[in-house]
């Protein structure tokens, strides 16, 4: 039974691959992408990485999409999402067939692996958290998380840096019309509350199973667009002083305990195994907020209007 | 072991897929929708051979939930200069590969 349906969500994962990046038009290769995202979180679940699942899902099914949707309408509105007619293009072929290839000998080619439990399950009690995958990415590599929290910020500083002459400081994204009494407005206003609970349980429980800052902060994110694209909230002015705060809490949290491990531990980012785990909890809270605000402009994305006072 | 060698070789075929949709098409936001494909066909590569032997590894369980958070900050990033591009030019594609031809 369980082979069967590999092979079938293998094969439909190529096949709607395929159909994004040959399919008719711009579209259609986006709707397409989406439920790619979808199906890829059902095989990350598969391959027993449950965490990764619900990443995939929140942010490939979810806010990548959103991004995408949001991009395509701009372009629509400057007549720039129609496609040139595309050809087969027999040199990319070869490449992306070669690429493959040499990816599909190199799976049979790879040793098999020296197992790191052994080490990890040893340190794991000095993590300060059960959920391994939250002990390598807040402790034993924060240094990885960190960074990545501060690649976040800048990619928002470089979205932010493309506003137009004009528009700025306006709200984040475009102005939302959505007509009162709606299907859009209803769903703004159902959607939310549960959004948010299922997020902050994600992010809470992150130390235990699968979920933290991540999964939890792109949930509590696509709560703040389908809040803000159903009109039911206005995003403040990008000059607003809260913003600043909540985007950078997390990394500057992240960083002062850093720095706090530096004077009471055994150096920058490490935590005494003794105050790790609240430490981590801290972090975490504070990440995701960070991680929910700078999602969610990303995907709104630079003001397109200064805010009228 | 056969089912995680399905799962690795999808995961070669998108990365496949990804290479080609960013070389052969035009479309700049097709081609930031190829770059993510090319990105979680790698990822996938990855979580099949962290599934292997006895036990998930969460190691690169980790890594790849950093991989993906990045691959959308870069994507935000990318569609933020295509959009820009577009209300510049009236077009999503790259001006040496405008196959329009009129005023460029």
């Amino acid at each position: 039974m369980m082979p069967v349906f590999d092979a079938t969500l293998c094969g439909l994962i190529l096949a709607v691959a395929l159909a994004a990046v040959a399919g008719r038009d711009v579209f259609r290769a986006i709707v397409f992408f989406i439920v790619y995202g979808l199906m890829l979180a059902v095989a990350w679940v598969r391959l027993g990485a449950l965490d990764v699942a619900l990443a995939e899902a929140a942010i490939s099914g979810g806010l990548t999409a959103g991004l995408f949707l949001v991009a395509y309408g701009r372009l629509a509105a400057v007549g720039a999402a129609d496609e040139p007619a595309g050809l087969l293009n027999p040199p990319a072929a070869l490449a992306g067939c070669g690429l493959s290839a040499a990816l599909g000998w190199a799976w049979f080619a790879l040793p098999q692996p020296d197992r790191p439990a052994p080490q990890l399950a040893e340190a794991l009690p000095r993590s300060g958290v059960e959920n391994p995958v939250t002990a390598v990415l807040l402790n034993f590599r924060a240094w990885d998380t960190l960074l990545e929290s501060v690649v976040l910020l800048t990619a928002l500083i470089g979205v932010l840096m493309l506003a137009r002459v004009g528009a700025w400081p306006g709200r984040p994204g475009l102005a939302q019309h959505v007509r009162p009494g709606g299907v859009m407005a209803g769903f703004g206003r159902v959607l939310p509350p549960v959004g948010l609970l299922v997020g902050v349980y994600l992010v809470y429980v992150g130390a235990e199973r699968p979920g933290g800052a991540f999964q939890g902060g792109t949930v509590i994110a696509a709560v703040g667009l389908v809040a803000t694209l159903t009109g039911a909230f206005r995003p403040p002015a990008v000059d607003a002083p809260g913003w600043r705060a909540a985007l950078v809490a997390g990394p500057l949290l992240f960083l002062l305990w850093g720095l706090a491990g530096a004077v009471i531990g055994n150096g920058f980012l490490t935590f005494p195994p003794t105050l790790a785990g609240a430490a981590i909890l801290a972090i975490e809270a504070a990440l995701a907020v960070s991680i929910a605000v700078t999602l969610a402009v990303l995907v709104l994305g630079a003001p397109e209007q200064a805010a009228r006072e | 072991m056969t089912g995680l060698s399905l799962y690795a070789l999808t995961g070669a075929g998108l990365t496949g897929l990804g290479l080609y949709g960013l070389i052969a098409t035009r479309h700049l936001l097709r081609r930031v929708v190829a770059f993510n494909l090319l990105g979680s066909g790698v990822f996938l590569f990855l979580g099949a051979a962290a599934a292997r032997g006895e036990g998930a590894d969460p190691v690169p369980h980790a890594l790849i939930i950093t991989g993906i958070v990045v691959a959308l900050s870069a994507s935000a990033l990318a569609v933020g200069l295509v959009v820009a591009q577009a209300r510049l030019t009236g077009r999503a594609t790259l001006p040496e590969e405008d196959t329009h031809g009129d005023d460029v």
